[in-house]
């Protein structure tokens, strides 16, 4: 380790030693164990094939978000009137009602949140596949508020499921859920799994020295 | 070079991979890497008997807010009332039944295997041992807690609430309540400070 700086504290690397993913333990790696001595969950340095893992889930919920705010996600009948209503549509109608909070409740939830992950994890896999060394404290915050907001977009979601079973009146009203529900579903468990398969070390990981170590290791 | 037994000692931090010696937190302290400014380690305030009170607390929550409704509306004298299971069977109708299941793992089946591996974890760790298949227990409450979305539920129930106002009488139920007071307390005992539990003989 040649590193002229040495402003932190040492890593697991330079010990030997590797973070057990499901129970904490920082395992001894001398032995080079294949799993951790206290749970037996595989350990991994690094999360395997992280930044493909991470592009791949994160492009399949990039196509899915297409469709997700296209296709109607409800369908209301009112009085024998029926009507389509998308995500977009939904928060529109509660903004022209005056009800502005939910309206931003919704629109936070369902669209802003996945565009904000698809725009951080594109911003974080392309800073580390260039081996950036800016700004590492800020975009290990980022990657924590990514996982942090992931599970809030399945709110729109548990709404539709919510009113459609409520509103069960036949002639006199119902609602039932639309295909755009089951795309749009898709697009939140795709990118709580691409946020899941990002190694947030990676953003650490210094100079190509340490990248042919991780190279040699797989 | 440290052996098995001073390596528990030592943190990890998770976002950057720095390495600490473990220290003992105060109340409300958590402890946060110089480097990247991640959370360590935060004060853990629960023992294993209130952990477990609250988890059986949890689970007969669990019992009101999947067998009462959550609301019921009202149109022009008709009534209608809807629980948790009937919301999932309410997406699994047609093409979308895929949705239906992420709904149900979310918001019904993730929430009760936690409990109940928690409820199986703590009370063998009440007489300090370790519960059958403890391993397997402890790798399944990390693997679920990401996919246990009760609270998103309890803002979807309550974004519901205001959707319908609009139209027809709306009324929460029993079941909304013990969601509400459910999803709160599975924050609490579900965390990751139950990773404690590894001290067990």
């Amino acid at each position: 380790m040649n590193r002229t700086a040495r402003d932190h504290p040492p890593t697991a690397a330079e010990l030997n030693l590797c973070l057990c993913h499901s129970c904490g333990l920082a395992c001894d790696m001398r032995d080079e164990p294949h799993s951790c001595p206290r749970c037996d969950a595989p350990l991994h340095r690094r999360k395997v094939n992280s930044l493909a893992r991470t592009w791949a889930f994160m492009l399949a919920a990039l196509v899915f978000y297409i469709p997700a705010n296209l296709l109607p996600v409800m369908n209301t009948t009112m009085l024998g009137d029926g009507a389509d209503s998308t995500i977009m549509s939904g928060v529109l109608e509660f903004w022209a009602h005056g009800a502005w909070d939910i309206a931003l409740i919704i629109f936070i939830a369902s669209i802003a949140v996945p565009g904000v992950k698809f725009v951080a994890l594109s911003l974080l896999l392309i800073t580390v596949q260039r081996r950036s060394q800016w700004a590492c404290r800020e975009r290990s915050q980022l990657y924590r508020f990514v996982e942090l907001i992931g599970y809030w977009s399945m709110l729109d979601v548990l709404v539709v499921a919510l009113v459609a079973a409520l509103v069960k009146f036949q002639a006199l009203g119902d609602i039932e859920p639309r295909v755009g529900i089951l795309f749009f579903g898709l697009v939140v468990v795709f990118t709580m799994l691409a946020a899941m398969s990002f190694d947030p070390r990676l953003i650490w990981q210094a100079g190509p020295e340490e990248a042919m170590d991780e190279v040699a290791r797989h | 070079m440290a052996t098995m037994a001073s390596t528990a000692q030592l943190i990890i931090c998770e976002h950057c991979d720095c390495v600490y010696q473990q220290v003992v937190l105060g109340k409300h302290q958590k402890s946060l890497c110089v480097r990247c400014a991640g959370v360590l380690e935060r004060y853990n305030g629960l023992t294993v008997e209130q952990r477990l009170a609250l988890t059986i607390t949890a689970a007969m929550l669990w019992l009101f807010a999947n067998f009462y409704p959550i609301m019921t509306i009202s149109l022009q004298g008709l009534k209608n009332s809807a629980t948790l299971w009937d919301s999932v069977l309410a997406l699994s109708q047609g093409p979308i039944t895929f949705i239906a299941m992420v709904a149900a793992i979310a918001i019904i089946i993730a929430p009760a295997f936690q409990l109940m591996l928690l409820i199986w974890v703590l009370a063998f760790a009440l007489s300090q041992r370790r519960a059958p298949a403890f391993k397997l227990c402890m790798r399944w409450l990390e693997t679920l807690r990401p996919w246990s979305m009760l609270e998103v539920c309890l803002l979807g129930a309550m974004v519901a609430v205001f959707k319908l106002a609009g139209m027809l009488a709306v009324l929460p139920g029993i079941g909304l309540f013990a969601l509400a007071a459910l999803s709160l307390l599975l924050i609490r005992i579900a965390g990751r400070d139950i990773r404690e539990l590894w001290a067990l003989p």
